[in-house]
């Protein structure tokens, strides 16, 4: 069966659903569908941005609570009466207002980084709670009741059967637009994310803006679902909106499993039930009233994070009856435009008496160093020498204290390394960085980032495919250009160490660059796979491209580069051609310990 | 088969399998008293698995006696408290803390045994690496390459190791400094530490060794004194390579 | 507000900061050495201040059989894990004295004369209750994910928070406690009365502090958990093992959340449930000191209770809201200095 047969057999049982199952159950279900709304928001934010968010919770409470107040108030304040009494109109306020706390919040918390994140949202998300319950005119903790329900085509959704449509409408809208905007550019750059800030901001992406679209949309979703709850039951009060809620948002999400938009639903509907069934039956078998539900959910969330910390998703999809998906290769399609490639010889990238400190210690003294089109620089030198330190500076990771790097002609201290990218430098990493679990063929599409332009809104509806696909050919062009033309749809993980070094080359290729930065691209790799590096590297170069590399192999570096740079500690001790440093008594004594 | 009296270690048939691949299949080999023993081969071929499974980091099958006890199953304290100390390949030193503290960490096990005597060790260990007296109050992260090795070392040597087992103890080095490192190797076996080392550096690990073993996929290929595997025609072909002259300007 | 409503507010905020501190501390023991952010440290707060309540009213706490049913799962675990190693099925010695422990303990709680135990031997058995909780807890739900990222650890923490106030609320019920004060003592000090259980509150804090900071700043045993903290792998190297080491800062964190617990429950009525807040504000005070800085966050979670007493007064509906709110400049100042080019080696 393919899944989008299986989707519209899900679509048609859920149609029919209302008319079947008593008014229990499908109020059961519409909070399914309720919940699946906003942890649909954290598969977005913790399964593909790698974000952690108990604050949820406080965005539904945002959008129930406008809406709530917009639609009972009898007298809005003078500039706001135009949005009295119709729950669409306060619809759209709940979600500017909401869009923009999101936009203040994720300004502040998503520069946090590691735990500081989600504890920023139990924060803020703590300090929502307590206002919905002590701002004036939101009715204290009894809340605000006798909410109009949703009109929808001059039909009053009363009754649960019927809000039934438009929850579950909302829903499939929600994951269908989930899905497109990951199966595009703008998702690849936000799924980029799990790859580290590095090495996505080198291909060009906006962390901070990828981070902060997701946090947005999740934000959106959840204060759509608070403004559906709201008017579905028709009354609010503080509690649905406090940390214990974000809390299970969350663990909604991870027993669905993260990993997939499907998660969601799956997560939702089981916690939902289980905590319905739980509720029935543990106070009978403790003797007493209480929530005892949430100790089986504490332990149960234990237990799979030491057994399937995947979620149950993956597990159920294994017995599916899906037919793997057929993978076609991209076509080709119209070549995305180059930049013009510097004529042989020109000056490249040049550094200027780059100096670095940190705290006392002196990792770079009066470094210069120039690269020229239509040639490859290796940087050697002894470990601890201050390599990397250079290469970080060269790249737009670090900043040097003194001294200036040019890149065509043009200062780039400080400037960020996208922008940097932006004007035709690439580089791949000392330690491989790149999506294990995604395809061969994305992974180096993620280097075409800064070539198309498509937006966000475009992904969410699929309307930037042509360009997809440009994009998309390109990158097989590119991984058939390094020889990896057969592993287009492997998980880049599964590849070898050196083959994933070559991954990386061809991501930094798909940039289409003036010039490459290689950190070290030969460690780990077979006598023959580095002969086929060294082939590649020396056909780029007959082309016009730059190349600096940094290389402990020392075969490999005579054997393939035009000059040599030696340094060592922090400094440039040798310059010239590979003959000439091999007979340098300063590089032999330093270097190799001549006697 | 390395012939010793009593051998020190003796590992016979040692597995190690990830998922369902078997990273190392029944591999034997013996360590004697004041011996320096190398194991070499190609990346991947099993070595710091070897190692990892005989002091007990990773689950194996077989036998690793040490000292003259069988292990029924390797476990780390155990063997660290009984007296054999591992230098892995990624040093694993904690870098945030000061030189000191590390070289001081080193002798936990004896200091949890009631051994009170790790001053003496601390001044050892100083005058082998007079760099780290130098450093000993600089946190561990601002050290260069070659003085994280001399720690990593250091710090193993704390616990008084009967066998030290060094991996790759010259990986990401200058040649200048893994020359330095061989010549210490060499000098701690004249104190009496028998060394078992693995090495991609097979010219200078065959020149300080007494026996060697390759190791090819997962298996012991060959085995041999030290000086005779460096002169025989298939590790030459396969390890020592003609063209590797920075290798042979290392050994010289 | 005169200086008499100043100087109580003060009092009030200063005991609040320092029992906030020691969670404070407890919080940056557990999350240096193992990674977690350890969110169930309130519960050893409640569980050890409504332990201590159930003791003085002569009833039997169900906590002893709580503890040993854990213990019993451990060792099953355990010698089930010894097991598939290939060492055969054996119980050793440890086990047995941990099942004795807890064995003891049940047969203490229905027949020493509770009620009428002097306090100190009533804080004593509560101590004896609560903090064999810590290495249960690290062994049974934390030891298995040990090498995880510190997301999974935080989700498990979150979780084992849940369930343990599920338990509690089994256990304790609903109703609030309030125990007896150690002594009645108070201190004249100008125009108010310095409560004694403040007194009590300030010089235990004030101990522990002290030892907390010789024992990882001196001790080798106190470098070891430091160790383990910075590099698993080295340390297990060294023969540490970082089972032992979990342990250990565990059973240290339930000791200074019951102890905290035991302190402040005489003059704050806890609820099952009111750990969550507490363990909060305490790290509130771990993030003001960056989860490195011990002094820092010791600062920080006094600053905390008196924010915290000082906002009761002037606007004591927005209390949370304020103290909460505080902390978002400090998240950020703290991740922006944090900032660095990301790890390559």
């Amino acid at each position: 069966m393919k899944p989008r047969v299986l989707i519209l057999a899900f679509i048609a049982v859920l149609a029919v659903a209302p008319l079947l199952l008593p008014a229990f159950e499908v109020t059961l279900l519409n909070y399914i569908g309720l919940y699946a709304l906003v942890v649909l928001g954290l598969v977005l934010l913790t399964g593909v941005g790698g974000m952690t968010s108990f604050g949820q919770a406080a965005f539904v409470g945002l959008g129930a609570y406008t809406s709530a107040y917009l639609t009972t108030t009898a007298q809005l304040p003078g500039w706001l009466a135009w949005a009295g009494g119709s729950p669409w109109l306060a619809l759209l306020l709940a979600l500017v207002l909401t869009a923009v706390v999101a936009l203040v919040l994720g300004a502040l918390t998503l520069k946090l980084s590691g735990h500081y994140l989600p504890l920023g949202t139990i924060a803020w998300g703590i300090s929502l709670y307590y206002l919905f319950g002590n701002l004036e005119g939101f009715g204290g903790q009894t809340g605000i009741t006798d909410l109009p329900p949703i009109t929808l085509f001059g039909l009053s959704l009363e009754k649960g059967e019927h809000v039934f449509y438009l929850i579950w409408a909302v829903l499939l809208a929600a994951v269908l637009i989930t899905q497109n905007l990951l199966n595009s550019r703008q998702g690849r750059a936000i799924r980029a994310l799990k790859g580290g800030q590095v090495m996505a901001e080198s291909m060009g992406v906006n962390t901070f803006r990828a981070k902060l679209v997701i946090f947005v949309v999740a934000a959106l979703f959840a204060a759509l679902s608070g403004w559906l709850y709201a008017h579905t039951q028709r009354f609010v009060n503080p509690t649905p909106f406090g940390l214990n809620m974000g809390i299970d948002y969350l663990f909604m999400a991870l027993i669905g499993g993260v990993g997939s938009v499907w998660g969601a639903l799956l997560g939702a509907g089981v916690l939902t039930l289980l905590k319905q069934w739980l509720q029935d039956w543990l106070p009978l078998l403790m003797g007493s009233q209480g929530n005892y539900e949430t100790i089986v959910f504490g332990l149960l969330i234990v237990l799979m994070m030491q057994r399937i910390p995947g979620g149950l998703w993956p597990l159920l999809v294994r017995y599916l009856p899906v037919a793997p998906v057929r993978r076609v290769p991209p076509a080709p399609a119209d070549p995305l435009a180059r930049r013009l490639p510097p004529t042989k010889g020109m000056l490249i990238l040049e550094a200027r008496q780059v100096t670095r400190r940190f705290g006392g210690l002196v990792a770079n003294k009066e470094m210069d160093l120039a690269v020229h089109a239509g040639e490859i620089l290796a940087l050697i030198g002894p470990n601890g020498a201050g390599k990397s330190t250079l290469f970080n500076q060269l790249s737009g990771v670090d900043v040097p204290t003194s001294g200036e790097v040019l890149f065509l002609g043009q200062r780039i201290n400080g400037v960020p390394s996208r922008q940097i990218a932006q004007c035709g430098m690439s580089r791949t990493f000392q330690h491989v960085k790149l999506l294990p679990a995604m395809s061969v063929l994305e992974n180096v599409a993620i280097g075409a980032h800064l070539r198309a332009s498509g937006s966000v809104l475009a992904s969410f509806a699929h309307l930037e495919r042509h360009e997809e696909a440009r994009l998309l050919a390109e990158a097989r062009q590119q991984l058939e250009r390094v020889g990896l033309g057969g592993y287009l749809f492997e998980e880049a993980g599964s590849l070898a160490l050196g083959q994933q070094r070559i991954l990386e080359i061809a991501r930094a290729l798909c940039a289409d660059p003036c010039l490459l930065l290689l950190d070290e691209p030969a460690a780990g790799l077979r006598h023959k796979e580095k002969q086929a590096l060294a082939e590649l590297l020396a056909r780029l170069r007959d082309e016009g491209m730059a190349i600096l590399l940094v290389e402990h192999d020392m075969d490999f570096v005579m054997n393939l580069a035009d000059r040599i740079t030696v340094m060592e500690f922090g400094q440039k001790i040798a310059d010239g051609l590979p003959e000439a440093i091999q007979a340098d008594p300063a590089v032999l004594q330093a270097y190799l310990g001549a006697e | 088969m390395n012939q010793v009296n009593n051998p020190l270690l003796e590992v016979k048939d040692l597995s190690v399998a990830y998922g369902k691949v078997e990273a190392l299949s029944n591999a034997s080999l013996a360590v004697g008293q004041g011996q320096i023993v190398t194991v070499i081969g190609p990346n991947g071929a099993g070595k710091t698995t070897l190692l990892s499974a005989i002091i007990g980091v990773l689950g194996s099958r077989g036998q690793v006696s040490f000292d003259g006890r069988l292990e029924a199953v390797p476990e780390v304290e155990v063997l660290v408290g009984r007296g054999l100390g591992l230098v892995p390949e990624k040093r694993e030193l904690f870098s945030s803390m000061s030189v000191e503290d590390n070289l001081k960490l080193g002798g936990f096990m004896r200091y949890r045994q009631r051994d009170r005597y790790l001053d003496a060790s601390l001044m050892e260990v100083y005058s082998l690496f007079p760099r780290l007296l130098e450093r000993r109050k600089q946190a561990a992260a601002t050290l260069s390459g070659g003085e994280r090795q001399m720690l990593a070392v250091g710090r193993a040597l704390m616990a008084k190791p009967k066998l030290l087992m060094l991996d790759e103890p010259s990986l990401g080095l200058a040649p200048l400094i893994t020359r330095e490192i061989f010549r210490i190797i060499a000098q701690l076996r004249g104190q009496g530490v028998s060394i078992l080392l693995v090495e991609q550096n097979a010219r200078a690990a065959l020149k300080v060794a007494d026996y060697a073993y390759v190791l090819e996929t997962g298996q012991v290929a060959m085995q041999g004194p030290a000086a005779q595997l460096a002169t025989d025609p298939r590790v030459i072909d396969a390890y020592l390579g003609a063209a590797s002259k920075h290798q042979a300007m290392l050994a010289s | 507000m005169n200086l008499q409503i100043a100087l109580l507010l003060g009092q009030d905020g200063v005991t609040n900061g320092a029992i906030y501190a020691l969670l404070a501390l407890s919080i940056l023991l557990v999350f240096t050495v193992t990674r977690i952010l350890l969110i169930p440290q309130g519960e050893f707060v409640t569980y050890g201040a409504l332990t201590m309540a159930t003791i003085q009213a002569g009833e039997p706490t169900p906590l002893a059989w709580l503890l040993l049913a854990l213990t019993v799962t451990e060792c099953a675990l355990d010698v089930l894990a010894r097991y598939r190693a290939g060492r055969g099925l054996r119980v050793d010695r440890g086990m047995l004295g941990k099942l004795a422990w807890c064995a003891a303990l049940v047969i203490s709680v229905y027949h020493l004369p509770l009620a009428s135990l002097p306090v100190a031997a009533q804080a004593l058995l509560t101590l004896c209750l609560v903090v064999p909780l810590g290495p249960r807890l690290y062994r049974l739900f934390f030891q298995p994910i040990a090498g995880a990222t510190p997301l999974v650890l935080l989700i498990v923490s979150i979780a084992v928070h849940v369930a343990m106030v599920g338990v509690g609320l089994l256990l304790f019920g609903p109703e609030g406690a309030r125990t007896t004060p150690f002594s009645q003592a108070g201190l004249e000090l100008g125009p108010v009365t310095l409560n004694s259980q403040t007194l009590w509150v300030l010089a235990l804090s004030l101990v522990l502090i002290i030892a907390l900071f010789l024992f990882f700043g001196r001790s080798l045993y106190g470098k070891a958990l430091q160790a383990t903290a910075v590099n698993r792998n080295g340390a297990r190297l060294m023969g540490i093992s970082p089972e032992l080491a979990g342990k250990a800062t565990f059973a240290m964190a339930a000791f200074i959340g019951c102890l905290s617990g035991i302190l402040i429950a005489p003059i704050t009525t806890l609820y099952f449930d009111s750990g969550f807040i507490i363990s909060l504000k305490g790290f509130v005070g771990a993030i003001i000191g960056g989860l490195v800085s011990y002094p820092l966050a010791a600062l920080g979670a006094l600053a905390v209770g008196l924010v915290e007493a000082f906002s009761m007064f002037w606007a004591s509906n927005y209390k949370e809201v304020i103290v909460f709110t505080l902390i978002i400049p400090f998240l950020l100042w703290r991740s922006l200095r944090s900032h660095h080019v990301e790890e390559d080696a």
